[in-house]
């Protein structure tokens, strides 16, 4: 019998004894960094290791009596459970690397604090993905909400960070409210909160979809789902970049997991309008993250949004799992849940990467804005070249980590033609193209973010001085992108990780095609599809190498330097290329209605003419400013009984006294 | 996987880097032909080529590495798209690789790297051109997808060897689905290709041009590399097209017998290809480039709706 559970437990345990050995080191800037986050990183390193094993094994589970007298947390791990603990472990090793050579002195938070706060946070988002009763899975998930909320207000001082951890807060509770309550619905009445018992019930169809929306209203929250999106470019550019990269790449998926958990292991049966309402939703939010990516002048709201488009695509494709599994086709919907799988594992690497690319420019710099950044390949290129890495996987190219999960998602579509119901494959071409347009999209925002960054000339005199990431950070991206480019090129072996996940949640999984032909990823049948991502490396690097040999053999290498051509124009300044807003320019012509745009015009007779434009979010303006509007009014009413007297509140309890006397003697 | 089959995948490979040059100097000799123009010699595209690559390459001072890499990787993409979509048979080693999917991903990354070279500079007209050039991508990319998704579902495979073989062997008539993708996917080779409506390849006009202001920065042999690069997906593209809508003749069994065959019939369609293609930059007039993203829109919908009608209706 092997002991995963407990073994995962040692470890949470020692990232929690490194956060307090943290505490008792405040101020000791060198003890934090050097030491104890590359000490996390090891340790995460060893929890990747357990859950790799964990992964084929049977599921176990453990008692632990600790928490409330009568309601002992339970802890279970199980194919599920593992792939997302290996997502979060083989992320956090990275980040903890580079967070070893990136925190500074005299930043917000004292390191010894921050110390505790991450692997806190660490420890709550192993736990949640591990909790086996509802109980320990609310603990977990508020400890992980209000650990972030710590980490990403690590400089309070800023009001716009302050500003941002309130709403994140905000939204992180009412989502929470929402999976309290689908937990409520689920154990029906028996008062019984362990998973064990929730899986047991049998709700009717009426209760099953109350906690389905509930479900996918909580975890949507946490996920960044529309309409409940708006913390998400708020919060994650406020928070230090290694907090970002663990909050983008892996807390997120934390949601993914509950919802997974929830909808395929816990309910029974799904019904396939289920599926159809997390498709629209997932195609939704993909669309409406890449837009607003493509315009962001920020490199770090980018990337959030960017999170937003690929949590979208993430549950478009559950939402197709689910419409097959409803359909009871399980080789179908283990294909469109691999998809989904494979974009966790590979969004999780690419976009950490991306965040840490940008943390190493921001200390480099000190500048996020991208309009001020630019040309910064020449003084940092191991960032720049790690971060092209990130860039390619995110823009979904072969032969990365971002490609594969898109290919198995449109080859589940081509499938979708077979569902018994004429109505939804109506629905099918509509869906291909969106998913299409967005992945296209997504290259547009990739060539944006790293062409603005880290080509061109500097936009900036002090970016000449920039210097390139220390060894710390190194070791920490060139992980992340060694991973990326792994993701790509093995997915025949990623997949037989996947398939212990599908077996479990829909009985059948791609494993034993797909192991069958070698190094073509062959999900369903050699005539109908194949990919074969190391024989398209390959070709590309002959082509590559043939031609270069060829030219040299043939003719020669000469190469002369001069000022650059720019068609005869001598007189070029940095600020004649083209700014970030430039840049999404045609995007934010093309996609206007899905914009707030508000443009200010100088009118002829202006002595200094100003023309400004802004891009809002529709949902700010039309969903969350009314609701802030009339929760305002409403305390504003409950204020009035406050009056400030002892007199009056005095009197309340008076009243109070006597309305409970008539109520006890009536 | 046989020696036929390795021996017909260079002998593609080959072909399509020997011929696309001719290809490109076939268009531009119908072109000025119907222009009442004196035509170039056909071999022009060569003698363009080995002058460039006798030249000295001239880099900006400041380009980096991933500039003078780019060429090269370019020129392998579309090498390796050659390889893939089948021209002279479907028996070919690389084809399970990259299906329809992937050679759109193959397209994109080129794309990306062209983009990522021509801002690399830092000018005006590069940052210009990469930012217009992603633009066509960001539209072509999709309804790309969408027409060869519409023959993926009548072959029931996104493989590539497998829609040809299967569109080969079906009964001669006009499908609606397969028309309205052709429509389409003419509108997308034109945008992609950097022709008439959208741009247009003899041209250095600033405000108008795309792809020679991606590579305004190049010169001697990566220039060359570029310039065969841009013929080759010409090539490919018009390899799709002919796949698509007109797959007949390509050989099928592993003989040499029927390669041989196959190789004139190549060379005849892409002829004929090519002076349609003439036709159709002569007749139409350059657009503005916000008149663009409405007209690959069209092919868009076009795409979506063949693919509609090949469900819907199963035509």
């Amino acid at each position: 019998m092997s002991l995963g559970v407990e073994a995962i437990l040692v470890v949470v345990a020692a990232w929690l004894v490194l956060g307090l050995a943290g505490l008792f080191a405040l101020h000791r800037f060198w003890f934090v960094a050097r030491v104890l986050f590359p000490a996390g990183g090891a340790l995460a390193l060893a929890l990747a290791a357990i859950a790799l094993a964990g992964l084929h094994a049977s599921a176990e589970s453990v008692v632990l009596p600790i928490g409330l007298p009568s309601l002992p947390f339970h802890f279970r791990l199980d194919s599920l459970s593992a792939f997302f603990i290996l997502a979060i472990a083989a992320v956090a090793a990275g980040v903890s690397a580079f967070a070893a050579g990136y925190f500074r002195r005299g930043e917000g938070t004292p390191p010894g604090l921050l110390c505790l706060q991450y692997h806190v946070f660490l420890a709550s988002m192993v736990l949640v993905v591990l909790a086996d009763d509802a109980y320990a899975f609310m603990v977990m998930w508020e400890t992980m909400a209000l650990s972030s909320f710590f980490l990403v207000t690590t400089n309070h001082r800023i009001p716009e960070i302050r500003n941002a951890g309130y709403l994140y807060l905000l939204i992180a509770h009412i989502g929470a409210i929402g999976i309290l309550l689908c937990f409520g619905v689920l154990q029906a009445d028996t008062g019984d909160y362990t998973f064990a018992n929730l899986r047991a019930q049998q709700l009717e169809p009426f209760w099953a979809s109350v906690a389905f929306l509930l479900a996918l209203f909580g975890f949507g929250a946490k996920a960044g789902i529309l309409p409940l999106h708006v913390w998400l470019p708020e919060a994650h550019p406020a928070a230090p970049s290694p907090v970002s990269a663990l909050m983008s790449g892996v807390m997120l998926k934390t949601a993914v997991y509950g919802f997974l958990r929830i909808t395929y292991d816990l309910m029974p049966t799904q019904f396939w309008w289920w599926g159809v309402v997390v498709l629209a939703v997932g195609l939704a939010t993909a669309l409406f993250g890449v837009v607003f990516a493509a315009i962001q002048v920020d490199m770090k709201r980018l990337l959030a949004y960017s999170s937003i488009e690929n949590i979208g695509l993430i549950f478009a494709g559950i939402g197709l799992a689910i419409l097959f599994s409803s359909f009871g086709m399980q080789p179908m919907a283990a294909l469109a849940l691999t998809a989904a799988l494979y974009h966790v594992l590979s969004h999780a690497f690419f976009k950490s990467l991306l965040f840490l690319g940008t943390g190493a420019v921001l200390h480099a710099t000190s500048e996020r804005s991208l309009g001020k950044l630019g040309g910064l390949i020449r003084t940092m290129p191991w960032v720049a070249w790690v971060s092209l890495i990130g860039a390619l996987a995110s823009a979904g190219l072969p032969p990365f980590g971002g490609f594969v999960s898109e290919w198995l998602l449109l080859q589940s579509f081509l499938f979708a033609p077979g569902l018994p119901t004429a109505f939804l494959n109506m629905l099918v071409p509509a869906v291909a193209a969106l998913i299409a347009l967005v992945a296209a999209l997504a290259g547009y925002t990739m060539v944006k973010f790293f062409g603005v960054i880290f080509l061109g000339q500097p936009r900036e005199e002090k970016l000449a001085h920039a210097r390139d990431a220390g060894g710390w950070e190194r070791i920490g991206m060139v992980w992340l992108a060694g991973a990326s480019v792994l993701l790509g090129v093995l997915p025949v072996q990623v997949i037989a990780l996947i398939d212990a996940v599908t077996g479990q949640l829909v009985g059948t999984g791609l494993g034993p095609v797909v192991s069958r032909s070698g190094w073509l990823l062959v999900p369903v049948d050699i005539e109908r599809a194949s990919y074969g991502p190391a024989i398209f490396l390959a070709g590309v690097a002959l082509g590559f190498g043939l031609a270069y040999a060829f030219v040299r053999q043939l003719y020669h290498g000469r190469t002369r330097r001069a000022a650059p051509w720019d068609c005869g124009y001598p007189w070029q300044t940095p600020r004649m290329q083209d700014s970030a807003e430039g840049f999404g320019q045609p995007i934010r012509q093309i996609f206007e209605p899905l914009l707030r745009v508000q443009r200010e015009l100088p009118r002829a007779g202006d002595a200094q003419p100003r023309y400004r434009v802004s891009v809002g979010d529709h949902f700010w303006y039309w969903l969350y400013q009314p609701v802030a509007l009339v929760v305002e009014r409403a305390a504003g009413i409950v204020g009035l009984l406050q009056q400030g007297r002892i007199s009056v509140y005095l009197l309340y309890s008076f009243l109070t006294v006597i309305g409970i006397l008539v109520w006890v003697t009536r | 996987m046989t020696l036929t089959g390795i021996a017909s995948q260079i002998l593609e490979v080959v072909a399509a880097l020997a011929l696309a040059p001719l290809l490109s100097g076939w268009v531009s000799q119908c072109r000025a032909w119907l222009q009442n123009k004196s035509a170039p010699s056909l071999l022009q595209p060569y003698r363009t080529l080995h002058k460039l690559f006798n030249k000295d390459s001239v880099l900006a001072d400041r380009a980096s590495s991933l500039f003078r890499a780019a060429p090269y990787i370019v020129f392998g993409c579309m090498a390796l798209a050659c390889g893939i979509v089948p021209t002279l048979s479907t028996e070919l080693p690389l084809s399970p690789a990259a299906d329809a999917i992937a050679l759109v991903g193959l397209f994109a990354l080129a794309r990306v790297f062209i983009s990522l070279a021509a801002m690399d500079v830092g000018t005006a007209f590069g940052t210009l051109g990469a930012r217009r050039e992603m633009l066509i991508g960001f539209l072509a990319e999709p309804a790309l997808l969408m027409v060869l998704f519409t023959a993926s579902l009548i072959s029931q495979s996104t493989s590539l060897t497998t829609i040809v073989e299967t569109l080969a062997h079906r009964e001669l008539a006009i499908y609606p689905s397969l028309a309205l993708a052709g429509v389409a996917f003419t509108i997308v080779s034109l945008a992609e290709n950097a022709r008439v409506p959208v741009d247009n390849p003899a041209t250095h006009l600033e405000l108008t041009m795309i792809h020679e202001a991606l590579i305004l920065e190049y010169s001697g042999r990566h220039l060359a590399l570029l310039e065969w690069a841009a013929a080759l997906k010409l090539f490919a593209y018009s390899a799709i097209g002919l796949a698509l809508f007109f797959p007949w003749g390509v050989a099928e069994a592993e003989s040499p017998l029927a390669l041989l065959l196959a190789a004139p019939v190549l060379v005849l369609k892409l002829g004929i290809g090519g002076a349609f293609l003439a036709a159709l930059e002569t007749v139409s007039a350059k657009m503005r480039i916000f008149r663009v993203p409405e007209f690959l829109a069209t092919a868009f919908l076009l795409a979506v709706m063949a693919m509609l009608t090949r469900i819907l209706l199963g035509a």
